[in-house]
């Protein structure tokens, strides 16, 4: 059985777009333009229990309208969802209790309050047993580092310790299936670490699925086998990390700093047969994207032609090739 | 139940990390019900009685009416419409329980917070002040406090409704603020019913908002007696199961139309 199941997964939004000029907000009080907007696009995937899935996408390829559907919150528009075996929708409230959510950009802690009531309150309404909590949040909370932060109204809390503590919130009821949406959204690499450690240690001690949506890819890299690339509502990736990296990444990139000014003709004409890709970084800084084989043939070439302040080999980032991926679309690759 | 429960505790709490409001709380009603007395004694000018009322019992009517007011007002319509607005909604969607029902349980935590920290200290201070009168028959007591959840449970759903209409058009402070005077004005806190016109007297027995503050205000004041009394609770009783019909509606077309705002 999995986890999350979806077919033909379909949002629409209505759009209103607002007339111009005084007379045009007149006319828009009597009728108003709209257009249908497509968020999610017929998007089929299923996700197997205990697997972490890196979906990533632009700001506004659908992401979170996705995970919004995947948790109940939104109903689609036309497709099928189901996920732990459940209509999200349909059966909101028996549903709910078998997800975790945190968003990275929406507190979910009470703001006036301790923390340790948030969680109170959370553990009655989630019926979590004393001796469960006892055995489950103990360990969360230490493994988090939040101890000192339980008496603590959630306003005087930095976005750090907020952010642990949200994720411990998450998991008071010690979810199957956890949705982070950006949970890692403006914080500092220390957090970063303890927050990827901690997912990947309930991954193995529970199975816990989780569905991570984030713009760092470095989130991806540490926890994700998997990830789903999302654009424009549609789906263009969904398949290992490696196969991504392969497929895109293979080659090295060699980055030239020049003395002088170059034109993008003159090194394409120069590297033609060996099939060199040219990127402008800089105003005299180029990177050109080879295969392994070639980069001391590109070296020489540039070398003997023009003046070089600076080289740079580097092998291809996995957030550069979804850069990549973003601007060229995958069907390059 | 237990997590509703828990709910209520934790708005007591929250109150509680605010509570130089409701000092101040105090002073604002105690002012209100001082002027609408120098108001009636003016009115009164040495009558004995108006509409059956004499200016004790409309003294009493008065602070009663306020006091009752501190414990079934609410904020819960605009706090819905806030979460909309801010899309705080897809959190509360998130969770195990009504999201309506928790709402109402939210406000059922601030009026009790209210009724004992603003209520009886504030009846306590007026009934130094002016010259009130209490009933010493227990049962008028009884039927008061009935009256007053019911007026709760009516001004909730009246709140809800409002609320709820802010998944529609996203942003309702007019409709709020309209509302919020329509229930001043026509549930009987600025002045008796009974003062009203004849016809406007009929129009009104269609509409909830006596059941909100003129029925438990008349018990309390024991200008209802005997059957007026059952029947004023009827009335209430009535209205609160009516208005759940429109709001489940409401809510079942709101949640297709949810849209949630700012990603």
């Amino acid at each position: 059985m999995y986890a999350i199941e979806v077919e033909k997964l379909r949002k629409e939004f209505k759009v209103y777009s607002s007339r111009s000029g005084l007379v045009g907000a007149f006319r828009d009080l009597f009728t108003r333009n709209y257009k249908m907007i497509r968020a999610v696009d017929d998007i089929s995937f299923t996700v197997k229990q205990g697997e972490m899935v890196g979906y990533i996408g632009e700001n506004g390829a659908g992401k979170s309208t996705t995970i919004k559907m995947l948790t109940g919150i939104l109903t689609p528009t036309a497709g099928k969802v189901v996920v732990n075996g459940m209509n999200p929708h349909k059966e909101r409230e028996a549903f709910v209790q078998t997800i975790g959510v945190v968003f990275g950009q929406r507190s979910q802690l009470w703001w006036d309050i301790a923390v340790q009531e948030s969680f109170r309150l959370l553990k009655k309404v989630y019926r979590v047993s004393d001796k469960e909590y006892k055995e489950h949040m103990e360990h969360v909370i230490e493994t988090l580092d939040i101890g000192p932060l339980l008496d603590k109204p959630v306003r005087k809390l930095s976005l750090g310790q907020r952010m642990r503590c949200e994720l411990a919130a998450a998991l008071i009821h010690n979810p199957p299936l956890l949705f982070l949406d950006e949970p890692t959204i403006g914080l500092d690499v220390l957090v970063k670490l303890k927050i990827r450690q901690f997912l990947k240690e309930i991954n193995e001690k529970y199975n816990t699925t989780i569905l991570l949506t984030t713009h760092d890819i470095a989130d991806i890299e540490a926890l994700c086998e998997r990830v789903i690339m999302l654009d424009e509502g549609k789906i263009i990736y969904d398949g290992s990390l490696q196969r991504l990296k392969e497929n895109w990444g293979e080659g090295k990139q060699v980055q030239f700093t020049f003395a002088t000014e170059v034109t993008e003709e003159e090194l394409c004409a120069l590297t033609y047969d060996i099939k060199a890709t040219w990127r402008k970084e800089e105003t005299n800084s180029w990177v050109a994207h080879v295969a392994p084989m070639h980069v001391s043939d590109v070296i020489s070439r540039i070398v003997a032609r023009y003046d070089i302040q600076d080289i740079n080999i580097d092998e291809m980032s996995t957030e550069e090739i979804i850069r990549n991926i973003y601007e060229e679309g995958v069907v390059h690759g | 139940m237990d997590k509703y429960f828990e709910m209520i505790r934790i708005r007591f709490l929250m109150m509680l990390a605010y509570r130089t409001n409701y000092y101040t709380g105090i002073l604002i009603y105690c002012i209100n019900i001082g002027a609408y007395y120098f108001l009636w004694s003016a009115i009164y000018n040495g009558k004995s009685a108006i509409q059956g009322m004499s200016i004790e019992q409309m003294t009493t009517y008065v602070a009663v009416s306020w006091m009752a007011r501190a414990f079934y007002f609410n904020n819960i319509d605009r706090e819905i419409a806030m979460e909309i607005k801010e899309g705080k909604v897809a959190v509360e969607l998130i969770r195990p329980y009504s999201y309506l029902g928790m709402k109402t349980m939210q406000g059922l935590g601030e009026g009790v917070f209210r009724l004992f920290f603003l209520s009886f200290p504030g009846l306590i201070i007026t009934s130094l002040l002016f010259p009130l009168h209490f009933s010493s028959d227990i049962r008028t007591w009884g039927y008061f406090a009935l009256s007053i959840m019911l007026s709760f449970v009516i001004n909730s759903q009246l709140n809800l409704l409002a609320g709820v209409v802010t998944f529609f058009t996203l942003n309702n402070e007019g409709l709020l603020r309209a509302k919020r005077f329509v229930i001043d004005l026509f549930s009987g806190l600025i002045l008796p019913i009974s003062f009203y016109p004849h016809w406007a007297q009929e129009v009104m027995k269609y509409f909830p908002f006596q059941a909100i503050s003129y029925i438990p205000s008349m018990i309390f004041t024991e200008s209802f007696r005997g059957q007026a009394v059952i029947n004023g609770l009827l009335f209430q009783l009535v209205w609160s199961i009516i208005l759940l019909f429109p709001l489940q509606l409401l809510w079942k077309v709101a949640k297709k139309r949810l849209v949630v705002q700012g990603g």
